[in-house]
């Protein structure tokens, strides 16, 4: 080897480690400065759902994180907890709603939306747009204008299973609704109800027949069902039904029959089927029923519960991937800098992986990746939202919300009655008609 | 009584009507804010439409909704039969307990638990109530009691859960009885599912299926289940035996010819059998089912559980008020009734009750306004799913205003009907309380 060339490789080197350093500097300098807008000033009060038992400190990290780029903003977080709807609705009318709050019901997004009492986000498009499939700011745009952000989203389309009961009967995570059925029926007869049900909420009920809506007919039957352009006398709610009658009329098979359903809610509903032995093997409901199981049951993810995604009907007519969600709509109802601040930031992957490597949260931006959520079981039920094709908004949360949201009357009081008589779907199908046309009138 | 005027410096009439203003202003600023204002806008808001701080003029429509829509329809009904039984009931149990304790050593002990429920506030009655009245007995502390009594009663089986897995029927009184026929020689299998595998009992072994022997009917009866469900009706590897099975012999007729108990390995042999068709069947202890607990809080109880726990929390108030007027009443004049002959019915009914009519009766009025603006108690005990068959009016009036939509006019219009509704029953309040003082 010649000097000449030594020296060459050497310079190569050289100048190879330079720019890796260069890069590495550039990379860290830019971590380290946090680019602070000190301009932007002003207080938003912001009224949650979220209580200190249920994910308040959580959002108070979202808003500590946005406070390192926007010190000048005052986020006034006020956890109203479950009363959110009643206060709101209470505070609009009075004309003093705060700057910014959380609704649940899409329903009650388009009412206020309506009525004119929310603020476009018109700024938030291109943000939105860059993180979120076209799906999403769909589910937040009201006759054409973008009202919302879905902030957060919970996984309805999945199943909870526990793992002993499976095991003991000796059959798997079924893939489509047939394999469902057969499932339950061995596992009945290896001495455990197969369902357990949270039939004194409501809206379990009205969460089961809405994933086999979607799974027999698809998103776009299922939207033109939201909005009540089909009937609910339409045939295929009625197959819809008789489908639900196929879990639900197997009386034998649900852990204290009609009359105990009717009884336990949701966390009953939970707990009963991940105690000890268990007193039955599955819950149809959304991904937080995690936080239930580990929070009152000794069952352990993967060796004590596990979950799989809703079992497809019809293949061909429906996407087997398409989820159907619950989720956080955060409006505005004024508009300053602070707040478009605040609502841009809220969009971003950054701003959702604060809360989303702690569990507990789904989001549908695309940007979170997968590997940020805490454990396997989270990951599987959190990371389909972003991913998945098609994305639906929780039916009843949709509809006016005296037809889909109010104890013991319109959807959630039909589906239970339709829990006591599983039999008469035409019955219940005419019954839910007559309500949401009702409700449908007294809303406009 | 008419206060004197004081009789030193005498302040001019602008003075007086200063001080009336001064003493008077804040509380009638206070009722103005608190009562007469928003009684006033409720009653405007009642005629007109659903949202706003106003909305539009719709007229009586609201009230029209109100006698049209089945869960308000169902609220009144409701409310109608609380009105009748519930102040009536509350009344002659705090009147039977104030008599009764006049009479007994521990009286402050026993008042003071009769008078206890008013010291909890009515949602955690509800509440309590509700994890009470549970179906489960696991659960529900009344059943438990049920389930106690029946435990003794009717015992129940050790395979209660258990269903058969080969064609069979259930005969009167609740045996299962084989529907393949057998004879001498052949060997009767009665296979079941449904079986937890903690309810087989530890000495059960791997089933055996029996060889046929000649003149005797033998046969199995197991646990026809393994992982992944098996096939039905076949003794397969890693299938129990259940023991201690009572297994019968069945004549064409029916009759019981034989009976035995079964084995380890779930097997058992009826010996020297007559020629003849036979069924095989397990008798009907096996299947007995547990008591399972009424529902208190289904459709057909409901309203009575609800009332049951109000009644709970409000007999200890009618029995204190109607204590207090026991013990001021006249003792010579129960005296002399007896004196004259007549027994503690006719004391009780005659004197007692007559005398203690005010008393009765302003416990009554209190109970009957109580009772119309009930609330707590049903929103915190019913289950949701039971909203609609327990209904009253307070609590459609917060379900349609509050919650579903805040539906404001119809809200109101409900208010001002149960306003209505009180009204009378306050001013015969009101009326007595002059005539008394």
């Amino acid at each position: 080897m010649t000097r000449s060339r030594i020296v060459v490789v050497a310079l190569a080197v050289a100048a190879t480690a330079l720019l890796v350093a260069g890069i590495a500097g550039a990379k860290t300098s830019a971590h380290a400065r946090v680019h602070q807008n000190l301009a932007v000033k002003g207080s938003i009060s912001f009224d949650g759902i979220w209580t200190s038992s249920s994910g308040q400190k959580q959002f108070q990290d979202v808003i500590n994180a946005f406070n390192k780029i926007y010190p000048n903003v005052h986020v006034n977080y006020k956890p109203v907890g479950n009363n959110l709807p009643t206060v709101l609705a209470t505070a609009v009318a009075g004309g003093h709603p705060p700057d910014m709050a959380d609704i649940a019901q899409p329903g009650t997004v388009a009412q206020f939306a309506k009525q004119g009492k929310l603020k476009p986000i018109r700024y938030a498009t291109s943000v939105i747009s860059q993180n979120f499939a076209p799906a999403w700011k769909q589910l937040g745009t009201y006759s054409g204008k973008l009202y919302a952000l879905v902030f957060k989203a919970a996984n309805k389309s999945v199943v909870w299973y526990n793992v002993p009961a499976f095991k003991t009967a000796g059959v798997k995570a079924p893939k489509t609704f047939a394999q469902l059925l057969a499932a339950a029926k061995t596992i009945k007869s290896s001495g455990t109800p197969a369902y357990s049900i949270g039939g004194a909420d409501g809206w379990t009920l009205t969460d089961m027949f809405e994933n086999i809506y979607l799974r027999t007919f698809g998103a776009a039957k299922y939207n033109a069902l939201s909005t009540h352009k089909t009937k609910w006398t339409d045939p295929s709610v009625i197959t819809a039904l008789n489908t639900m009658a196929k879990i639900i009329g197997d009386t034998g098979n649900v852990y204290g029959g009609t009359s105990g359903a009717l009884q336990y809610g949701f966390n009953d509903s939970v707990t009963n089927a991940f105690a000890n032995p268990a007193k039955a093997a599955m819950v149809f409901e959304a991904d937080f029923v995690g936080g239930v199981i580990t929070s009152s049951t000794q069952a352990k993810p993967g060796t004590g519960f596990n979950t799989f995604t809703w079992p497809s009907i019809t293949p061909s007519a429906a996407d087997s991937s398409a989820v159907e969600i619950g989720g956080d709509l955060f409006v505005t109802f004024r508009d300053n800098p602070a707040i478009e601040a605040f609502v841009k930031y809220l969009a971003t992957a950054q701003a959702a992986e604060v809360w989303a490597k702690q569990g507990g949260f789904g989001t549908g931006n695309k940007n979170v990746p997968a590997s940020i959520y805490p454990d396997a079981i989270t990951r599987a039920t959190e990371a389909p939202i972003s991913t998945a094709k098609s994305v639906v908004f929780d039916m009843s949360d949709e509809q006016p919300p005296s037809f889909g949201a109010t104890a013991g009357q319109g959807e959630w009081g039909l589906f239970q009655d339709f829990l006591k008589t599983p039999s008469d779907v035409s019955g219940i199908a005419s019954k839910l008609e007559d309500a949401a046309t009702a409700a449908y009138k007294a809303g406009k | 009584m008419v206060a004197a005027p004081p009789s030193s410096a005498e302040p001019g009439r602008l003075g007086r009507y200063l001080m009336v203003a001064v003493f008077l202003g804040p509380a009638l600023f206070m009722l103005g804010v608190w009562m007469v204002y928003p009684a006033i806008y409720t009653i405007i808001r009642s005629f007109f439409g659903q949202h706003g701080f106003i909305g539009t003029w719709v007229g009586i429509d609201n009230y029209k909704t109100l006698f049209t829509t089945s869960t308000l329809k169902t609220a009144i009904k409701n409310n109608a039969i609380w009105v009748a039984v519930v102040p009536a009931l509350v009344t002659s149990i705090g009147l039977i307990f104030a008599v009764l304790t006049e009479r007994i050593r521990w009286a402050v002990a026993f008042k003071t638990v009769v008078f206890l429920p008013m010291a909890i506030s009515a949602f955690a009655t509800g509440v309590t109530w509700r994890i009470m009245y549970q179906q489960d007995p696991g659960l529900g502390a009344i059943n438990a009691l049920g389930k106690t009594i029946s435990g003794v009663v009717s015992p129940a089986g050790v395979l209660s859960q258990a269903v058969p897995s080969i064609p069979a029927q259930q005969a009167s009184g609740g045996a299962i009885v084989l529907k393949t026929p057998t004879h001498p020689g052949g060997v009767a299998l009665l296979g079941l599912t449904g079986i937890a595998p903690d309810q087989v009992p530890k000495s059960a072994k791997q089933a055996v299926r029996p060889a046929p022997k000649p003149g005797d009917v033998t046969g199995t009866v197991w646990r026809d289940f393994k992982p992944g469900g098996g096939k039905a009706g076949v003794v397969e590897q890693g299938e129990l035996g259940l023991p201690g099975v009572t297994v019968q012999l069945r004549d064409a007729s029916g009759k019981v010819v034989q009976s035995t108990t079964s084995n380890a390995d779930g097997s058992f042999d009826f010996s020297k059998v007559p020629a003849g068709t036979y069924h095989a069947a397990i008798g009907a202890q096996t299947f007995a089912k547990p008591f399972g607990g009424y529902s208190w809080l289904g459709p057909k109880l409901i309203v009575p559980s609800l009332m049951i726990a109000y009644i709970w929390i409000w007999a200890g108030f009618a029995m204190v008020v109607i204590g207090a007027g026991l013990s001021a009443m006249p003792r010579d004049v129960l005296e002399a009734a007896r004196t004259d002959g007549a027994n503690e019915w006719q004391t009780f009914r005659r004197v007692t009750v007559p005398l203690l009519a005010p008393v009765l009766s302003v416990v009554f009025i209190t109970m009957v306004i109580n009772v119309l603006k009930v609330f707590d108690i049903v929103f915190a005990l019913a289950p949701e799913s039971e909203y609609a068959k327990a209904n009253v009016i307070a609590l459609a009036m917060y379900f349609t205003a509050f919650q579903g939509g805040g539906n404001f006019g119809v809200g109101s219009a409900i208010a001002v009907f149960l306003f209505l509704l009180v009204v009378p029953v306050l001013a015969l309040n009101v009326r007595r309380f002059r005539r008394d003082m």
